[in-house]
């Protein structure tokens, strides 16, 4: 448990003469929680996109838990156990909580046509299971949440939504959880009760590494162990929350930008 | 989950009802009898979607799955009976129930995956051709012949799918329109396969009985030999609507509508794209080519002419109509696409253009079709 999870090593990526990530060295432990900040088009979430297998990366290495992850494709990325929410919420809004969860949980369902088509009876154990199982995430989120299990995500308010994406992240049991700001759009009180859950599903699930982007620097300070700045793809400061926050590059970037 | 459970009434009431519908549009010879049923049979559909008695019907079938298809294949059959020396009706039921399967395969690939197929009517004369080629040049079992032919209409699909893999909205519609229109082309050309004027197929003979006999019932008196037909298209569809259910109410369901709603989501979740595409439109095509080697040895002789890029539209259609992905929608929506040019001369010169505005319309007016589709219930009483 001790050493680094994910290791990234000289991560780069771009997009014609842009450079939207430049050489980013990142190290993440189990059980870490990380924030990465910097101004607007900086490249934070062209950073998850490059770990995601989303962005094929010009150059440079990741490897979790000592594998070697790089350019793999997106699903491969989530069997070894990477998750990710993403900055426009990207449910399926015509389908329920529960089906979106289940999309999340997809390595550990069983897929195979026959298993679907005529053993219906195993199936439909897997699916009480699973719906226990769901029902029990949601409720450590928001108890009201949990009885709109089989409501179609298109009725659920904006903060439920994003609940229901964190939720589908979570539900597999990844090693890391990416989230990309999961607080876009949501008032003040509805993003302090957002990360209070957070907070509290990284206390059962020991060992859950998170990384999240975050333009609320009060938000920051109050959950990250530690923060990465970005600007311009270069990573620009790293440490805690207080040395990031004194840091004089830190203070121009966000100075230059807002 | 188990409680609560509702009565299987509905389900009767409803079938008998649909039953007595199907009878009349299909016996019925006045256009405007035939104009008050149409316009009667939307109404009916809109107006009860709206006041939730549908989904008390819906609920009950949910809850009685089992019983719901046998009363509907009985219902159906009781339809057979009603019209059993009718040889015109018979041959359009059989028609009808062989686009229903159709366009079941379209609801797998179009509603479900989101893959947009302009070919139907190409793969469904792919089983055509094969059952008949097979049928006139080898002694294989009929129902052999008919399998094998959905089963080469699903190998060429996945051929075709492979380019549209690559290939993104529009341009994947563009291939399978190219193909739909080659197909014919490419039948007209080649002399192998009758050119222009096409094979003659031997009628359909299932465990050494010929299904072209015309047979005689006791009491019924004479039935005509399309009855059988419609007997048999009756049972291939009732099987291709229970097989697209059962998907639809397990994971694959789910992967597939994964596809369609967010391809970066659903990689991102470990879903192989690729796989799922391919699944969902090989199945529908050997749905579609199934159809077509039933109806090859139905029709007992079959040309480029009756695979005309046109009906790939009229099928495409019908799934608007009845609810994009709602397999129950594909039902009405068949039997008045079908039925409708056939009853209304006025109609039938015009009916692409009429189908085209009719899809315009239902696309600007009502996206979801006659009958929405609901949210999966992967078992009775889901939800509840
Ligand atoms: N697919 C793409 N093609 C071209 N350029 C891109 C692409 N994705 C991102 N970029 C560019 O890369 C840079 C970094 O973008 P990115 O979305 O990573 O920023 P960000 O830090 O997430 O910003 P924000 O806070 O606004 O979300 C920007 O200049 C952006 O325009
Ligand atoms: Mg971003």
């Amino acid at each position: 448990m001790s050493g680094p999870e994910l290791v990234v090593d000289g991560l780069t990526v771009r997009f014609g003469g842009l450079t939207a990530l430049d050489a980013l060295q990142f190290r993440l432990s189990a059980g870490e929680f990380v924030g990465l900040i910097g101004p607007n088009g900086s490249g934070k979430t062209t950073f998850f996109n490059a770990l995601t297998g989303i962005y094929a990366p010009a150059s440079g290495q990741v490897a979790l838990s000592g594998k070697d992850i790089t350019g793999l494709p997106p699903q491969q990325i989530y069997d070894a156990g990477i998750t990710r929410t993403f900055q426009r919420l990207r449910l399926a809004s015509s389908l329920s909580v529960f089906d979106n969860l289940m999309i999340g949980n997809h390595r550990n369902l069983s897929h195979g046509i026959i298993a679907n088509l005529f053993a219906r009876q195993r199936l439909k154990n897997e699916i009480e299971e699973n719906v226990a199982k769901s029902r029990l995430l949601l409720e450590q989120f928001s108890a009201p949440l949990a009885s709109r299990l089989f409501d179609p995500v298109s009725q659920l308010t904006m903060i439920d939504r994003r609940r229901v994406e964190v939720c589908r992240a979570l539900i597999s049991e990844p090693k890391i959880l990416l989230l990309d700001e999961p607080s876009a759009g949501m008032t003040h009180e509805e993003t302090r009760a957002l990360m209070d859950d957070l907070l509290a599903s990284r206390e059962r699930m020991p060992g859950l590494a998170i990384v999240l982007i975050e333009h609320e620097m009060g938000v920051i300070e109050r959950v990250t162990d530690r923060c990465v700045v970005l600007n311009y793809g270069e990573k620009i400061a790293e440490g805690s929350y207080r040395e990031v926050a004194s840091n004089s590059d830190v203070r121009t970037a966000y100075l230059g930008e807002d | 989950m188990k409680s609560n459970r509702r009565g299987y009434w509905p389900v009767i009431v409803t079938a008998l009802a649909a039953a007595m519908f199907v009878f009349l549009f299909l016996y019925l010879e006045q256009q405007w009898e035939i104009v008050l049923l149409a316009v009667g049979l939307i109404a009916v559909l809109f107006s009860s979607a709206r006041f939730g008695l549908l989904r008390r019907v819906e609920l009950a079938a949910s809850d009685h799955p089992r019983t719901t298809i046998m009363v509907n294949v009985l219902a159906a059959l009781l339809v057979i009976v009603l019209l059993r020396n009718e040889h015109f009706a018979l041959l359009m039921l059989a028609t009808v129930c062989l686009y229903v399967t159709i366009c079941l395969g379209l609801t797998l690939q179009f509603g479900y995956a989101g893959i947009v197929n302009f070919a139907g009517i190409a793969f469904f004369g792919i089983g055509a051709y094969t059952a008949a080629v097979l049928s006139l040049h080898s002694a294989l079992p009929h129902l052999l012949v008919i399998v094998i032919s959905g089963l080469v209409a699903g190998l060429i699909g996945s051929l075709l799918i492979l380019p549209m893999l690559r290939t993104r909205g529009h341009y994947a519609a563009l291939v399978t329109i190219a193909f739909g229109i080659l197909f014919r082309t490419f039948l007209e050309v080649n002399d192998l396969l009758g050119g222009p004027q096409g094979l003659k197929v031997p009628g359909m003979q299932v465990f050494g009985w010929s299904l072209n006999d015309n047979i005689s019932l006791g009491p019924l008196g004479a039935v005509s030999f399309y009855a059988s037909y419609a007997v048999v298209a009756l049972l291939l569809a009732a099987g291709a609507y229970a097989l697209i259910k059962r998907l639809e109410r397990s994971w694959l369901g789910l992967n597939l509508d994964a596809v369609r709603t967010d391809e970066t989501a659903a990689a991102s979740f470990g879903i192989d794209l690729p796989r799922w595409k391919i699944f969902a439109f090989t199945a529908g095509n050997c749905l579609a080519g199934v159809a077509g080697g039933v109806y090859a040895m139905m029709s007992g002789f079959i040309a480029p002419a009756s695979f005309n890029f046109g009906d790939s539209l009229l099928l495409v259609s019908i799934v608007l109509l009845g609810g994009s992905g709602n397999p129950l929608g594909v039902l009405p929506a068949a039997l008045l696409v079908v039925v409708l040019p056939e009853k209304l001369q006025v109609i039938q010169e015009y009916r692409l253009l009429l189908f085209a505005v009719l899809v315009i319309l239902i696309l600007r007016f009502r996206p979801e079709g006659l009958l929405p589709r609901r949210m999966r219930e992967y078992f009775a009483g889901w939800g509840r």
